[in-house]
């Protein structure tokens, strides 16, 4: 058996890379707005608010593949004007296993940029007003900085999660090879092809050494924050 | 000047609070009180970090809260300098970007002190580049005096800034503190519960009592009052100003008060040094005639001006006059009656040059010359 991935792999790898940055990138700011609505908002409806980020984590992603498909297909509510007005397809392109992944993931990133954001001692904010500062400028001189290990991690695990997404993806955007065929797509074809054993092998190694670096590497990352915002 | 009127009952535990004083344009107010009184209350109202269901807070000419008048600024637009008790610097800034935090935000045509001046007068030139984390509690609370006063405000606020302090950095900050009271042209308002605090730096005191202001008025006249809950404390006394004007060939130091001198044991600086001695009424005791042979070293003339019961069942309070000084001298009620004491009598004061055990610190007391060198403890005088 050899370890040497061939092109077609490689892509696989590739593109399950660009996904998983596509989706962080594209939930990021929603995730810390909802997050902070979570955390700070009073307002009828922030428990239903709060039931509907988590609903990813519990229903099949089958599930959430349907609704996407449903909601962004070429005829669906969003997905029709999308398509009509300004062309842009997201049933079975790259784009649409993003926002699958993005969907999936989201409730872990809010999850953990809130925690990051109850954490911020709402002291340094009161001083900051004190100081003259008004809402976003605290927010961004503040509150933003001293909640960036929340963020940092949300973001890490979102991305390593993302990077396996398989179910929400396979359903909305299919498993087109090079365009929507992730790593766990393309495990999932090899393990469905005679003599694919090895292949499959070989990028389940490669699913199992990111997912450890990645989980390494927010560590590292978070300590070295804590230190710099001096908590230990 | 600053004026301010407040109401307000929390909705659980019913405690309210009503008060109204002002504080002059210059120099430190001390709101005194045990704890809960609801003085910090009062600070957090005046930052406008509170709001009061009914209020009025003028603060340098401007109204930043008027509940009638539907006026209530939010506190980025109060300029209130706040102090905090655990100093708030920011975590992630250094120790100048925090300094510059209020300073960037201030008006462009707020008057005050530069940013050079506040970190020479504070002494924390050496610590510009550090981390808060970095930085010991006396340091820290030098550093949050700075940015509050670099924010150009109307009033500074200080809810007990030494309280989570030890008593080595307390003493350490305390200078410092006099310092800023002495350079801001500012009205400081200052909450303590320490009364060596309100001794060494306030010219203003606010008495606060279950959410009420029992007295207020300038501190010797409050400190003098016998009727006031500060008479029931074991450090009840008055204040003296005193003026160092010299030293014994015996080591000890000689304070002109108005009316007389006093010996300490004390050593608070060179001749002209000011400073206020807090002359506890349990440390002075009286004669009828002049007494002769005593270790006493204070042994000062004056007349019993009035006599009035202590809280205590059998101790009363003397009210002496010596010179254009009050005493109060706290005895038994069997003293009164043994030495017949009556208003109008001619005494002797006595106290021990052992006593005056406050560090205090008034106008012009030079700084101990390591904490402006940077070092941290300032030993215990």
């Amino acid at each position: 058996m050899s370890f040497a991935l061939s092109p077609e792999e490689w892509t696989a790898v590739r593109l399950s890379l660009d996904v998983a940055a596509r989706s962080v990138l594209t939930s990021l700011v929603p995730a810390i707005a909802i997050a902070w609505l979570l955390a700070r908002g009073r307002f009828p409806g922030r428990m239903l608010l709060d039931a509907l980020v988590h609903l990813p984590l519990v229903v099949p992603p089958v599930v959430v593949g349907w609704g996407l498909l449903m909601l962004f297909g070429v005829r669906g509510p969003i997905g029709g004007p999308l398509n009509d007005w300004f062309g842009i397809r997201l049933v079975f392109t790259t784009d649409g296993a993003a926002l699958a992944t993005a969907v999936m993931s989201f409730p872990l990133i809010v999850r953990a940029v809130r925690l990051g954001l109850e954490g911020v001692d709402p002291g340094f904010e009161a001083a900051a007003r004190t100081l003259g500062a008004g809402p976003i400028d605290r927010f961004v001189t503040v509150t933003l900085p001293l909640m960036s290990p929340g963020i940092l991690a949300g973001a890490v695990t979102a991305f390593a999660a993302g990077l396996g997404e398989f179910g929400a993806v396979i359903t909305f955007a299919s498993n087109i090879p090079g365009e929507t065929q992730t790593l766990p797509l393309a495990i999932y074809s090899a393990t469905q092809t005679p003599g694919g054993e090895a292949i499959a092998g070989r990028l389940a190694a490669i699913s199992f050494t990111l997912a450890i670096a990645l989980l390494l590497l927010a560590e590292l990352v978070a300590r070295r924050m804590h230190r710099l915002l001096g908590r230990g | 000047m600053a004026e301010i009127a407040l109401r307000h009952r929390f909705p659980d535990g019913g405690f309210s609070l009503d008060v109204a004083f002002s504080a002059p344009a210059q120099g430190v107010t001390a709101l005194f009180g045990p704890s809960g009184c609801g003085k910090s209350t009062v600070l957090a109202a005046v930052a406008g970090l509170l709001r009061p269901q009914q209020g009025r807070v003028v603060l340098g000419g401007a109204t930043v809260l008027d509940t009638r008048a539907g006026i209530d600024l939010p506190p980025e637009r109060r300029r209130c300098g706040v102090v905090f008790q655990d100093a708030r610097l920011f975590p992630h800034l250094s120790v100048e970007t925090n300094l510059r935090y209020g300073l960037r935000r201030a008006p462009r045509d707020a008057q005050g002190p530069g940013f050079a001046e506040v970190v020479d007068l504070l002494g924390i030139g050496h610590l510009l580049d550090r981390r808060p984390a970095r930085l010991s509690g006396g340091e820290r609370q030098r550093v949050a005096l700075g940015r509050a006063l670099l924010s150009r405000p109307h009033i500074l606020l200080m809810d007990e800034p030494l309280a989570a302090l030890d008593a080595a950095r307390r003493t350490e900050v305390l200078p410092f503190l006099a310092r800023l009271r002495d350079a801001a042209r500012l009205p400081i308002l200052y909450v303590t519960h320490a009364l060596e605090e309100v001794d060494a730096l306030a010219d203003h005191l606010v008495l606060l009592e279950s959410g009420r202001v029992l007295a207020e008025g300038p501190v010797g006249a409050l400190a003098a009052r016998t009727d006031l809950p500060l008479a029931a404390r074991r450090d009840a006394g008055v204040l003296l100003d005193c003026i160092v004007s010299g030293a014994t060939e015996g080591g000890l130091t000689r304070l002109d008060f108005p009316g007389g001198a006093l010996l300490t044991t004390l050593h608070p600086g060179p001749a002209g040094t000011r400073l206020r001695v807090r002359v506890r009424a349990r440390d002075v005791a009286v004669a009828v005639e002049e007494p002769r042979g005593l270790s006493t070293q204070n042994i000062l003339k004056g007349i019993v001006a009035d006599i009035q019961p202590a809280a205590e069942g059998p101790e009363v309070f003397l009210r002496l006059a010596v010179g254009r000084s009050d005493l109060l001298a706290r005895i038994t009620r069997d003293s009164v009656e043994r030495l017949s004491l009556h208003p109008g009598m001619a005494i002797w004061a006595l106290v021990k040059a052992v006593t005056f055990d406050h560090r205090t610190v008034a106008e012009g007391a030079p700084l101990h010359p390591t904490a402006a060198g940077g070092s941290d403890a300032l030993p215990d005088s």
